[in-house]
């Protein structure tokens, strides 16, 4: 396995690896908060799962996905750049790629300001303020349109990133072939979409109906 | 029926005097141009004029010109190769542009190509890529019968899907980060699939993945541009391939 981890090659896994992990932790996010749709006593119950010592000793490891998918995209864009010093003055991408394949950086990077937006508003409250009831802080805080609209934003922003991120992430790790690539592609928007319309129903909700 | 004559074409083409040199785009005007005539025609054209006129004529790659070699090269008009899919710049023909257009020519852009002069540039890196394990070894004796080695046709047509790489440039020419791997892949795919080429395919991913990263080319993001600019349209399912190889390769390490 020597230099593996500085190979063109053993960088795109880590990239691949560490984007499942964060998609798996997407799917147990998603799924607590879809139950604000079902009622204040899911939703607490769905937080007080969250808060069980089992959970909380994954939060480091969470953490440190985050940050390794977040470094080894810096280091291979700065490289990616590199590659190319001289520029084309015409080019026209959109002929033979999708935007969100050419944009990965620029959404991650937007997914990533939302991620500290949602550190500071959401979850540092849950984890060091004083809140009794989570559906009522949660409701109370979407139905403000400004962060309301931004939760919305950041949802199909993440849409676009898993739409090229999921299939990527297996031909990056070599399973992808002429049957299975399309397969991977339609999974890759079924869950871009999913992510997208998931996220996003709850501020809609709370923006409609109120808290 | 007569082609069609395109009676004036702009021509926005990049001079460089050689290597070292700065260059910059000129603008040239030619007329008269047939739809019939190939791209590199209407170039040698524009040449001939800028002999006559006793200028230095644009320096451009070329030479079978018939789509089999991969020495022409030419980002036009934005893309590899030009408008038209699946073709080398030797087969793309003037009936794809319309009178009174403006064209840019440049030649391709990847440090690990460097420019020589006007619209030429190095594509040694392919080569050393290739020397770096691209080959089969053959000991010497006899040559083996034909059918002595059976080889499923499914994979015998796969194999032969990524050897028609011509090694043209365009895969990390039109990469948005200037990677070689949709070369890198054909020339690993095409000898791993095969008996011949499967004893050393461990070695020969880990050194051309090896020699490819030293060069300087960029690192794959599985955007699928180079699939769609491949003049012999070879897919980016090679590149699973290539990775797999290089994985397996890497975990007996």
């Amino acid at each position: 396995m020597s230099n593996f981890f500085t190979s063109s090659i053993g960088k795109k896994v880590i990239m691949s690896l560490s984007g499942l992990f964060l998609i798996l932790f997407l799917c147990i996010h998603l799924s607590v908060n879809l139950l604000l749709l079902v009622g204040p006593d899911a939703f607490n119950a769905g937080c007080d799962f969250m808060a069980l010592p089992f959970i909380k000793v994954i939060e480091p490891v969470l953490a440190l996905g985050f940050l390794v998918h977040i470094i080894w995209a810096s280091v291979l864009t700065i490289q990616n750049r590199k590659a190319r010093p001289a520029k084309y003055a015409k080019r026209c991408q959109s002929q033979n790629c999708t935007w969100s394949s050419r944009n990965m950086y620029i959404l991650g990077a937007l997914v990533l300001a939302f991620l500290a937006l949602h550190i500071a508003t959401v979850w540092y409250k849950f984890k060091f303020g004083e809140i009794h009831d989570h559906y009522e802080f949660v409701s109370g805080f979407l139905v403000q349109p400004v962060y309301g609209v931004i939760y919305i934003i950041a949802a199909i922003l993440l849409g676009l990133h898993l739409s090229h991120g999921f299939w990527s992430a297996f031909q990056s790790i070599g399973f992808s072939n002429q049957i299975w690539r399309k397969r991977l592609e339609y999974i890759a928007y079924f869950f871009a979409v999913v992510f997208a319309v998931g996220f996003s129903i709850i501020p809609v909700y709370f923006m409609i109906f109120g808290n | 029926m007569a082609d069609k004559i395109l009676k004036e074409l702009t021509l926005k083409i990049w001079r460089q005097k050689d290597a070292k040199s700065k260059g910059e785009f000129k603008t040239y005007k030619v007329h008269n141009i047939s739809t019939g005539s190939s791209f590199l025609e209407m170039l040698d054209i524009l040449n001939e004029e800028l002999v006559a006129k006793n200028e230095e004529p644009v320096a451009f790659d070329h030479d079978c010109r018939e789509g089999i070699c991969g020495t022409c090269s030419l980002f036009v008009d934005g893309r590899a190769h030009g408008p038209d899919d699946d073709v080398t710049t030797c087969q793309l023909h003037m009936r794809r542009f319309e009178d009174g257009a403006t064209i840019t020519i440049e030649p391709w852009r990847c440090g690990a190509f460097p420019v020589i002069k006007d619209l030429i540039v190095d594509r040694k890196a392919y080569d050393k890529i290739l020397q770096a394990g691209g080959y089969v070894s053959v000991n010497t004796g006899g040559v083996p019968d034909g059918n002595a080695i059976p080889i499923p046709n499914a994979q015998a047509e796969e194999a032969m899907d990524a050897a028609a790489c011509i090694g043209c440039g365009a895969c990390a020419a039109t990469c948005k980060n200037s990677s070689a791997m949709l070369f890198v892949a054909a020339k690993v795919s095409q000898l791993a699939l095969l008996p011949q080429g499967k004893v050393e395919a461990a070695r020969r991913a880990k050194a051309m993945v090896a020699k490819m990263d030293e060069l300087g080319f960029g690192n794959c993001t599985n955007t699928g541009a180079c699939e769609m600019e491949c003049p012999k349209s070879i897919s980016i399912e090679h590149i699973a391939r290539l990775n797999r190889e290089f994985l397996k390769a890497k975990l007996k390490d």
